[in-house]
This record gives C-alpha cells, sequence and structure tokens, in this order.
C-alpha cells in the first residue's frame, strides 16, 4: 500500500466509529444533513456516510454554506460529487445574509467572509427546519474543539455551552432536544489530519486537485502563505507570485492558507504531513485573531 | 482493510488530584514523543512568558477553555492525540476534584487503561481512592499508577516503594486488576518517554513503552455476542428491492454467516444469510465492527432490538441492579421516573429503591442512603416499563451499561453499570 512505516491498522477502528455515529444521527434525528465545504474532511464524511447507508442512498442532503470567496474547482468537485452519489444538495450563500442585511461584511486586509458563514448556517438550519448539522470538526484541530462532543448539544440560539456538556458515555449518545434546539454532531471527532489522510489513500477516495501541487498566484502574510484572488486587499509589502503549492486545507479562499509542496500522489502527502511540523490551523488566518477566536465563533454557532 | 489481531490504538484516561502535574505529563508525553507542532509550542512559550514562567508551562497544551487557562484548572473532559510507530493514543484527560466524577466515569468508559497520579510527597490519598475505585468499577483492562514529582523526593527508592505498597493494598481492596507502578517525574521527564539516569534502580518500562506494549485482551472470543440494532436499511431501489438490512455495531465476540440467531424481544429466529459491507462480501465479523446483517427469513425488526446468538441469551429483565452514578445537581429520588437508554433501545423507568450507597473516598458504606447527590455511586433497584436485554457489565459493556436522561430536561443525569 504505501511505504509510509505508522501502522494503520487503527484506521479500521476509527471507520467502525465514524459509522456508528452516522448511523446514530439517521436513527435519532428527524432532519439532519452533512455540511459540506467541498473539503477533504467533509469528503471522508461522504464516503463514510455513503459506507454507513449501502446499498441504500445518503438518507440526509449535503449542505454547502457558500461564502461565495471559492475556488472554481470546489464548486465543480461539489455538484459532481452531489450528482454521482445521488445526493441531495442544499446551498446557502453568504451573499444573501449581506444583501438582507443580517451580516456586514468585514473591511481592510484581513477581511474574511469566514465569521460571517455562522449567520447563514444559523439562518439555513432555522428555514429547512433541521434538527442535526453534521460537522467534520476534529478534535486535534484546535484547543476548543478539542472539548467538543460527538453529539453537540445547541440552544434555540444555535449557542454552544462549553462548560455544560452532555456527559457522552460508552457508545450511548443522548440526542434529545426540545423544539427550536438543534445538535450538531461530529463523527470523526477522533480522528488526526494524518488519519484523514491515511484514510483518503486507504479507500482511494476522490479530492480536488488543490490538495496536490499545482501553479498558483500566492503571497506571504505573518509567515503564511495565502493563495491570491482578485478581491483581496495587499500591504504594500506583498508581493504577488507564482509558486508550486498545494492546499492544507480548503475553505474560503480569504484565509485558507497553502503550503509550498510538490507533492503530487497521496503517498507523498501523507509522507510530508507525518513530517510536518506545523499544524494544518497554523495557516488558517482566522484563528490567528486571538488565543481563544475558535472558542468564541463556536459559542455563537459557528461550524 | 487490514484485520491485524494487534490493537493499533489504545485509549487510555488520565486522573490526578489538582496539582499532582496530570497536565505537565500529558505535556510531556505529546512533547517527547514529537508530537506537539512548532506553532502550538510557540504558543505556548509565548504564553509561559506572558505569565512569568522560566520553563515552558506545558500543562497550558491541554487547557482548551479560556476559563480554564485563566484560573489554571481543567473543567471538562479533553481529548488528546498522539501516536508512536507502534500505536496511536487517544487520552481522555479528566479532572480531578471531587466535584469531577462524573468527569472520570465519562472518560472511562470509552477507554482500556486508567493512567492514576501520585504525588510521591503526599502518597495514597482520597483521591487516589476515589480515582482506584472509579476505575475497577468501569473496569479498565490495566490500571498504571505514576508515582510523580520523584524529583521533590531525591528519587528515593525507598519512599517509592512504601507507595508501592499502599498502592498493592489500595488494588487489592477495590479489586483492581493488572496494575502497574512507575516512579517518574513529569516535570523533567523520567521515565515518561526515556528511561531515567536518577531512577536506575527501577527495572520497569517507562510509560510510553508500557502503553505502546500493554496487551489489551480483545473481546473476539467472548461467548457474549450481541448485536443491537441501530437502524433498518432498506434501499428501495430496482436493483435492491427487497433488500432488508440491519445495521448496528458488533458488541462482544464473532459471528458468521449461517449462525442461528434470535431475535429480541420477539424470540423469534433465524439465520444469518449475509454480513453486508459496502458491496465487498464477507463471511464473517468482530466485536467493534460496524455491519449491516440479512437474515433468512422475514421478521419485522427495528431499532432497539437485539440479534444475539441463539445458544446464549441475556437476561429479559423488567427489573434490575446497576451501579449508578449521579451526575445531576438535582439529587436522585426513590420513585423518580427517567427513561432509561440501554444500547439502542429506550424505555421508561423507575428507580424503585436504594440498595446501598458507598462513600467512595473510605471505600465505606453510607448510613444515610436516602439521597442520592451529584457525583454519588450506590448500587440501585430500576425498574423498567418493558424488558431490557442485559449482561452483567463486566462480561459485556455493552449490554452491560445504560444512561438515565431526566425528561423534562433532556439532560443525562446518571450512568450504570449492571450488577448481577
Amino acid at each position: 500500500m504505501s511505504d509510509f512505516k505508522i501502522n494503520t491498522n487503527h484506521l479500521k477502528l476509527l471507520e467502525d466509529e465514524a459509522i456508528f455515529i452516522m448511523r446514530e444521527i439517521a436513527a435519532q434525528f428527524e432532519k439532519p444533513a452533512l455540511l459540506f465545504s467541498g473539503g477533504k474532511d467533509s469528503i471522508v464524511l461522504v464516503h463514510l456516510a455513503r459506507k454507513a447507508f449501502w446499498p441504500a442512498k445518503i438518507p440526509f442532503p449535503l449542505m454547502h454554506i457558500d461564502t461565495g470567496h471559492n475556488f472554481d474547482e470546489t464548486i465543480e468537485f461539489r455538484d459532481n460529487l452531489a450528482k454521482e452519489f445521488g445526493c441531495e444538495l442544499i446551498v446557502k450563500y453568504v451573499q444573501d445574509s449581506i444583501n438582507q442585511g443580517k451580516a456586514t461584511e468585514e473591511k481592510g486586509v484581513n477581511a474574511s467572509r469566514n465569521k460571517l458563514q455562522t449567520v447563514t448556517l444559523l439562518d439555513a438550519i432555522e428555514d429547512e427546519k433541521l434538527d442535526c448539522a453534521i460537522g467534520g470538526g476534529r478534535r486535534d484541530e484546535e484547543k476548543a474543539r478539542a472539548k467538543e462532543r460527538f453529539f453537540s448539544h445547541r440552544d434555540d440560539f444555535g449557542q454552544w455551552d462549553p462548560k455544560n456538556q452532555r456527559p457522552e458515555l460508552w457508545n450511548i449518545f443522548n440526542g434529545r432536544k426540545n423544539m427550536g434546539e438543534h445538535f450538531r454532531a461530529f463523527p470523526i471527532s477522533n480522528w488526526t489530519e494524518l488519519d484523514v489522510w491515511q484514510y483518503i489513500m486507504h479507500e482511494n477516495i476522490k479530492l480536488p486537485s488543490l490538495y496536490y501541487t499545482h501553479k498558483r498566484k500566492v503571497f506571504e502574510r505573518d509567515g503564511t502563505w495565502l493563495a491570491w484572488a482578485p478581491f483581496m486587499e495587499l500591504k504594500p509589502t506583498e508581493e504577488v507570485q507564482e509558486l508550486d503549492v498545494r492546499c492544507r486545507t480548503i475553505g474560503d479562499i480569504t484565509c485558507t492558507g497553502v503550503t509550498l509542496s510538490t507533492a503530487n500522489t497521496l503517498n507523498e502527502i501523507v509522507t510530508e504531513i507525518a513530517a510536518s511540523r506545523i499544524t494544518e490551523r497554523g495557516g488558517r488566518a482566522d484563528d490567528k485573531r486571538s488565543e481563544a477566536a475558535m472558542e468564541d465563533r463556536k459559542k455563537e454557532g459557528y461550524f | 482493510m487490514d484485520n491485524k489481531p494487534e490493537i493499533g490504538l489504545l485509549r487510555f484516561t488520565t486522573a490526578g488530584s489538582v496539582d499532582d502535574g496530570k497536565s505537565t505529563l500529558i505535556g510531556r508525553l505529546l512533547y517527547d514523543s514529537k508530537s506537539i507542532f512548532e506553532d502550538q509550542l510557540e504558543n505556548i512559550t509565548e504564553t509561559s512568558k506572558r505569565k512569568g514562567n522560566v520553563e515552558v508551562d506545558l500543562s497550558l497544551l491541554t487547557d482548551g477553555l479560556r476559563a480554564e487557562r485563566e484560573q489554571g484548572i481543567t473543567i471538562d473532559v479533553a481529548y488528546r492525540y498522539f501516536s508512536t510507530p507502534n500505536r496511536k493514543f487517544i487520552i481522555a484527560d479528566t479532572p480531578g476534584h471531587i466535584q469531577y466524577t462524573r468527569n472520570m466515569v465519562t472518560g472511562a468508559s470509552t477507554a482500556d487503561v486508567a493512567v492514576i497520579l501520585i504525588d510521591a510527597r503526599n502518597g495514597v490519598i482520597e483521591q487516589s481512592i476515589r480515582h482506584t475505585f472509579i476505575a475497577s468499577l468501569l473496569d479498565m483492562k490495566h490500571i498504571i499508577f505514576c508515582v510523580n514529582k520523584m524529583d521533590l523526593v531525591d528519587f528515593s527508592q525507598a519512599r517509592f516503594d512504601e507507595i508501592k505498597a499502599e498502592v498493592i493494598k489500595l488494588s487489592k481492596k477495590v479489586g483492581a486488576k493488572n496494575i502497574h507502578i512507575i516512579p517518574i517525574s513529569a516535570k523533567f521527564g523520567d521515565n515518561v518517554v526515556d528511561k531515567s539516569e536518577n531512577l536506575n534502580w527501577f527495572n520497569g518500562s517507562t510509560l510510553l513503552h508500557l502503553l505502546e506494549t500493554v496487551r489489551i485482551a480483545d473481546d473476539y472470543n467472548s461467548k457474549y455476542v450481541r448485536f443491537p440494532v441501530q437502524y433498518v436499511i432498506r434501499p428501495q431501489s430496482d436493483k435492491y428491492h427487497d433488500f432488508r438490512g440491519y445495521a448496528g455495531r458488533l458488541a462482544g465476540g464473532k459471528i458468521f454467516v449461517g449462525d442461528k440467531v434470535t431475535v429480541l424481544p420477539s424470540m423469534l429466529t433465524s439465520k444469518i444469510k449475509s454480513i453486508e459491507d459496502f458491496g465487498n462480501e464477507r463471511y464473517d465479523a468482530k466485536s467493534g465492527d460496524s455491519i449491516t446483517i440479512c437474515l433468512e427469513d422475514d421478521i419485522d425488526i427495528s431499532r432497539g432490538n437485539m440479534i444475539v446468538p441463539s445458544d446464549n441469551l441475556p437476561e429479559l429483565a423488567k427489573e434490575f441492579n446497576v451501579m449508578l452514578c449521579w451526575f445531576n445537581e438535582k439529587s436522585l429520588q426513590i420513585k423518580s421516573k427517567y427513561i432509561l437508554r440501554h444500547s439502542t433501545n429506550e424505555v421508561k423507568s423507575v428507580l424503585s429503591a436504594v440498595n446501598t450507597k458507598l462513600n467512595i473516598n473510605t471505600l465505606e458504606e453510607d448510613a444515610d442512603k436516602k439521597e442520592i447527590k451529584m457525583n454519588d455511586i450506590a448500587n440501585v433497584t430500576i425498574k423498567v416499563a418493558s424488558p431490557v436485554f442485559i449482561d452483567d457489565y463486566k462480561l459485556n459493556h455493552v449490554s452491560g451499561s445504560i444512561i438515565l436522561i431526566d425528561e423534562a430536561t433532556n439532560e443525562t443525569v446518571a450512568a450504570g453499570m449492571v450488577v448481577k
């Protein structure tokens, strides 16, 4: 399979656990949806959901909260994936929330629509009457996420109360709720970035080519390489260059860091990740805002 | 995927009192096994400096929430991950305060091994008793006692031997099996990942080496094969028109195509026709596998039912005893009604009697057993509206465990282990 030294038999256990969670979600909630960003974690979620319900189709829709600041390929990949696997796809636009005056565009060089997604997401949950939003969040990503549950309760304002979470014992999950409340569910909570990549390689899961090396216009800001797009404001000292890069995460283009890399196969990527000394969120400008940036966003109802 | 018998994943929980250095130990494991990334290290180095610490405070790695960082405490169960070439580890890091017994129970419920810290200066104290008791109650496969802060007792072998004797005595008292005792200094790294020069009189493994090699006896050979049905899969497509599969995760032992099975609670019998796995043909499945089972006969089966081998049935009980750990601020009252969840099944229940209440700091029986308060542990009798299919917790953790849910608030208020 690969010459990579770390053993992979833990992947089976992580997969069994994630499939178990997927089935609990389908059984305990009336109208769940899988939050699909076009990133590798949500692509893995779709794969796990297909396995969980095979030979039936995935019994819930995919939902994309579209910031409008996407890599073109993400959208194409998303539409093809939904078609290939016969999934219903719901798309909600941050631009609509801005037009309705519910969200205000950030200004300045670090402007991003990442935080605005929360408004659109909470509206979408209400409009679609969803009672569970399935996310690809992992506990290893960030320290506030390390406290997250598999089944994470949200009050009727969509808020997370990290100090008052339901205890989760053995594999018994309590998804009971009152009207207006909902849950976030995280089937790959226990996976690390390396697990995700090893699993993608093991299962031969198709990914957008952005994850592999390609030439891209980029610029450096605060020690991180960011992809350049025409709507991004540059500081006077910043200079756009074309380099060999690949994405380590894919999100809103304004805050997705890229890695200088010539890795062109999954095996090369896994080897690169295993040797890496920087976390993948280390490249995300949205987390650099403050020490508790993620905790604050999550409390408000972020992914 | 390869099904090698060795376990590539070990889940362990850590418990210790407030200043036992638990966060430092976890930080040390992550740091010395090179699982800390540069940006994380940069972050905590900066915070340590800002707080006026000379050395990098490794405990900062595990404090996730703002309130925890501000107060320097752990509030909730936090999960940490690290890997060595031999194993992947999931740590459930639980706070040590008495008021957080519920967190330790939660952390231990998904763990195979408990790591309990003891301060070398203080030896076995009340909290050590509680931690050892809970680890044993939750049926940990191994308990590793780390006698920490050996640097503060001059790495004294005599002091270690004293504590070792206390630990062995305590373990016998609570019935803890497979215990290991290691002298360490988390702060300086002695015997955590690398062998200590200061503790050269100690011949045993370092903590990491033990975690990497400790054998987690798999329960593939268990006779107590249980398959709680999670979800019924009916594709209703042309290709799979008559397909009717029962999805779930096998708990205990192995099953094979052709096995004679009984469906609970209907008691109808059938045979396993196929085991489905994403289009791959397979003839068997083992404990822990998430699978879909098809049966030879058309039987009405839904979520909450259980498929079991016909020659080994669990007990269909309407009234049974559990060791209950109470989690809620509102205390439990006799005759109170709760929703009881057992595997994928949910029934109404009422607490009919408190048999004994334990003082888990002294392991003495508590005379006052009228009220069960938050973090209390008691042997209680529960009556259910319709029978549940139970085994003793020690025989099967899935069919032997329950939670109670408050119908008014939907909160999980208690966890219980079936005792027979």
